[in-house]
C-alpha cells in the first residue's frame, strides 16, 4: 500500500528521552529520538539488544512515562497527564502485540474472552450476540476458527498464539499497532505466516505498524521505512530501499553485513563488518541529524558524515 | 579409509508424558567423520536437541530408548583406539569419560549454562581439574590462555569476574573456552547463536570455526537457522517430526534440494535480492507426535504429497553418494515434480553469482 507522506503523521515522536536511575548512575536507554509514522505505514525499528527499541515502544503506548520529549498521536499530545478523552483515544486507537505469546496471554482465560477483553472494558457492543459475532469475525480474519473461541492458550501452538495476540490487538480497530519482536519467538516457517498475515491485515484495515525487531531480513519484508537504533540513539532512518541500497552510518553497515544468507557460497565469503562504539571514535553526544536525500537521515557530526560518505 | 567419529543408527526414543507417550525420535541416522562439521536443521519440536542429548547421556528421566546405537570412536589416555556404544554405557562412565572430556557441548543461552554464583575462572578450571587432573595453578595458566584464544581481552580481570558482569557475546565466548578446555574430540553446538545479536552471531561462528581448524575438532551444529548452516556446515541433516528427511553436503541441500520440506524451509527464508511482496510459507504446523504418524509426517503440509505419502513412510532414496532424501517423489513410479518456480529461480541466481558446478568445491 502506498503511504501518503504529505498527510499529517499519525504518530510523532519528538526528542524522546527515557532515563532509568539506578542508585547514583543513570542509564540513558533512549536519548533524543525523533521519528514519525504516517497512516497505513510500517515503520521498522531495528537495533541490537539494549539499543532501546522496546523502551521506545513502551514509551509510545505509555507503559512507561518518558523522562522528556513529546509524543503526538492523532494530533493529541500523549505525554504527561492525559485528559479522559485523550486517554480513551490512546487506549483504543493504539494497540500492542508482545514478543512471547505464551507470557502475554492469560492462561486462565478462554481465547474468545482474551480477544474480547477490549470490547468488555470499553462497552462497545449492545448484546452478547454482537460481542460473539465481532470476536468470531476476528478469529477468522487471523486464520483461526470459530471453534477456537472456547479453548485456552495452552491448547495452541506458538504461531496460533501469536495470531490470538494479533486478533486481540485488532479488536478495537486501531490506527497503530506496536509489534514488539512479535515474531522472534516463532519458528522460521511460522514467522513467514505471521508476517504475511500482518501484511494482509494492513492492506485490509489500513492500520500502521511500529515493527520492532532485530532481524533485518524480516524487517525489510514488512517495512516501508526503517530506523536504526544503537545505544538509545536513532542513527539512521530512511525508506527500506534507501537504507538497504545506501547505508551510511558504520553501525548500519555492520548490521546489514551481518544478515545471514541461504547461499553457502555467499555466506562463506561474507565478512561481517565489525562495529565497536568504544573504539570507533564516534561520540553520539556530538552529532546532529543530517538530511541525505528523500526520507533518508543520518545522525553524526559534519566531519563524520563527509568521512562516511567518502568525499573530502 | 573413512574415520567416523560418531555414528547414530536407527535411534528411536519415546517420552512418557501426562498426555501419553510422545514418539519424539522415530529412527534417526547421523554420521560424522573426524574433523568435519555436520548440521542438524529442523523446527522446534523436531527432535534435533533430543538426539544430541542422547549422545551426551543427558536425556530427561521420562525418556525411553526403544532401540538404536550411538557409536563413538576415540583414542583413550593410553593411546589405544576405542569404540563404544554410548547407549550401552552407564551414566557414571559417561560422566567421567565423555561429558566435557571427549564430547563437549555449547548450549543456546550462555546465561543459563554458566553458574551465576561462580567466577568465570572457577568454572573454567573445574573441568580441567576433574578430567585432566591438572594442579590448580597449571589449570589457571591454561584458563588464561583459553580466554585469550577465544578473544577476551584482559583475561586476568575476567578470570575473577562473575557471568553477570559480562555481555552475552562474552559469556558465549567463555562457554566456548570451557568446552574446548579438555581437548574434546567432538563439539556439539546447540543453537549457539540464537540468543545473541546478529552482529555478534557471525563473530562467534567464525571463532568456533577457527578453533575447530586449530584443534582438529569435529563439530555438530543443531540449529533452525539456514544462514548459520550455509556458513559453517559440510554436511546437512534436515530433520522433521523425529526423522531425518534429507541429508547431503551443503551444496546439494542448498542448490539441489529434493524433499518438499527442504524446499519449504529454503523458500521461507527472506531473500534480500528480490522485492516480492509475500513470503513463502509452509502451510499448517508440525504434527503432534502424541499420535503415531502414518506415512510421511510432512504429507499434511505438503502440496506435492502423493497418495503413497499418506500410507507409507518413504525410505531414504539415493540421489548421489552423499545425498539422500525420504520422499516418494523420488520413487521411479512417481510423477515428475519440479521444485517450486520461485525457489528454482533463486537457486539459479545464486549459482550464476558464483558459477557453481564448474568443479569448484566449497
Amino acid at each position: 500500500m502506498a503511504v501518503d507522506y504529505n498527510a499529517e503523521p499519525l504518530l510523532k515522536v519528538e526528542k524522546l528521552k527515557q532515563y532509568f536511575k539506578n542508585g547514583s548512575f543513570v542509564v540513558k536507554a533512549v536519548d533524543d529520538v525523533s521519528f514519525e509514522i504516517y497512516p497505513g505505514e510500517t515503520y521498522g525499528l531495528v537495533g541490537e539488544s539494549g539499543s532501546g527499541k522496546t523502551t521506545i515502544g513502551r514509551d509510545v503506548i505509555r507503559l512507561l512515562d518518558p523522562t522528556d520529549g513529546k509524543v503526538t498521536f492523532n494530533g493529541k499530545d500523549i505525554t504527561g497527564k492525559m485528559d479522559k478523552s485523550t486517554n480513551l483515544e490512546l487506549r483504543t486507537r493504539m494497540q500492542m502485540i508482545f514478543q512471547d505469546p505464551m507470557a502475554s496471554l492469560n492462561p486462565r482465560k478462554k481465547i474468545g474472552d482474551i480477544i474480547g477483553e477490549g470490547l468488555d472494558i470499553h462497552h462497545t457492543y449492545a448484546s452478547a450476540d454482537e460481542r460473539r459475532e465481532k470476536i468470531n469475525t476476528l478469529l477468522q480474519k487471523v486464520g483461526l476458527a470459530k471453534e477456537h473461541y472456547d479453548r485456552y492458550p495452552y491448547q495452541f501452538s506458538g504461531g496460533q498464539r501469536q495470531r490470538v495476540g494479533i486478533a486481540r490487538a485488532l479488536i478495537m480497530n486501531p490506527d497503530l499497532i506496536i509489534a514488539d519482536e512479535c515474531i522472534s519467538a516463532l519458528d522460521v516457517s511460522i514467522q513467514a505466516q505471521v508476517v504475511n498475515l500482518m501484511k494482509d491485515i494492513q492492506e485490509e484495515t489500513g492500520c500502521a505498524y511500529l515493527f520492532i525487531a532485530h532481524d533485518l531480513s524480516m524487517v525489510k519484508y514488512i517495512s516501508d521505512r526503517i530506523g536504526v537504533l544503537h545505544l538509545g540513539r536513532l542513527l539512521e532512518t530512511g525508506t527500506t530501499e534507501e537504507i538497504f541500497a545506501n547505508p551510511i552510518h558504520p553501525y548500519t553497515v555492520s548490521l546489514l553485513s551481518a544478515i545471514p544468507s541461504p547461499d553457502p557460497y555467499a555466506e562463506r565469503a561474507r565478512k561481517a563488518v565489525f562495529y565497536d562504539y568504544a573504539t570507533s571514535g564516534i561520540d553520539y553526544g556530538k552529532g546532529t541529524l543530517h538530511h541525505i536525500s528523500g526520507r533518508h537521515y543520518v545522525y553524526g557530526t559534519d566531519e563524520e558524515l563527509s568521512d562516511w560518505m567518502g568525499y573530502e | 579409509m573413512p574415520d567416523k567419529i560418531l555414528e547414530i543408527k536407527d535411534l528411536d526414543i519415546t517420552f512418557k508424558t501426562t498426555a501419553g507417550p510422545v514418539h519424539a525420535i522415530r529412527g534417526v541416522n547421523v554420521d560424522l567423520e573426524r574433523g568435519e562439521t555436520v548440521a542438524i536443521v529442523g523446527e522446534s519440536g523436531s527432535g534435533k536437541s533430543v538426539v544430541m542429548k542422547t549422545a551426551m547421556g543427558i536425556l530427561a528421566g521420562n525418556a525411553t530408548i526403544n532401540g538404536g546405537e550411538i557409536i563413538f570412536r576415540y583414542t583413550d589416555d593410553d593411546g589405544n583406539a576405542q569404540e563404544v556404544d554410548i547407549l550401552k554405557k552407564e551414566k557414571r562412565w559417561i560422566r567421567q569419560n565423555v561429558n566435557g572430556r571427549r564430547i563437549a557441548m555449547i548450549f543456546q543461552d550462555p546465561m543459563t549454562s554458566l553458574d551465576p554464583t561462580m567466577t568465570i575462572g572457577n568454572q573454567l578450571i573445574e573441568g580441567m581439574i576433574m578430567h585432566l587432573n591438572l594442579p590448580k595453578d597449571e589449570a589457571k595458566q591454561r584458563a588464561l590462555e583459553l580466554l585469550k584464544e577465544v578473544g577476551i581481552s584482559d583475561p586476568e580481570k575476567r578470570y575473577k569476574q562473575y557471568p553477570h558482569q559480562l555481555s552475552g557475546g562474552m559469556r558465549q565466548r567463555v562457554v566456548i573456552a570451557i568446552a574446548i578446555s579438555c581437548y574434546p574430540d567432538l563439539l556439539i553446538c546447540d543453537e549457539p547463536t540464537t540468543a545473541l545479536d546478529v552482529t555478534i552471531q557471525a563473530r562467534i561462528l567464525e571463532l568456533i570455526k577457527t578453533i575447530q581448524k586449530e584443534h582438529g575438532i569435529s563439530v555438530i551444529y543443531i540449529t533452525h537457522d539456514l544462514g548459520v548452516v550455509a556458513k559453517v556446515a559440510d554436511y546437512v541433516n534436515v530433520m522433521y517430526a523425529g526423522r531425518i528427511v534429507e541429508v547431503g553436503n551443503v551444496e546439494e541441500i542448498f542448490y539441489d534440494p529434493k524433499h518438499p520440506y527442504t524446499w519449504g524451509l529454503l523458500s521461507a527464508m527472506p531473500d534480500l535480492n528480490t522485492n516480492d511482496d509475500r513470503l513463502y510459507t509452509i502451510p499448517g504446523s508440525p504434527p503432534n507426535l502424541l499420535h503415531e504418524v502414518v506415512g510421511d509426517a510432512f504429507a499434511p503440509r505438503n502440496q506435492y504429497a502423493l497418495k503413497a505419502d499418506w500410507k507409507e513412510q518413504p525410505p531414504m532414496f539415493r540421489v548421489s553418494d552423499t545425498h539422500y532424501a525420504a520422499t516418494w517423489l523420488l520413487d521411479e513410479r512417481a510423477p515428475r515434480i519440479e521444485i517450486p518456480e520461485e525457489l528454482k529461480n533463486r537457486i539459479e541466481r545464486m549459482k550464476a553469482d558464483h558459477e557453481v558446478g564448474n568443479g569448484s568445491r566449497l
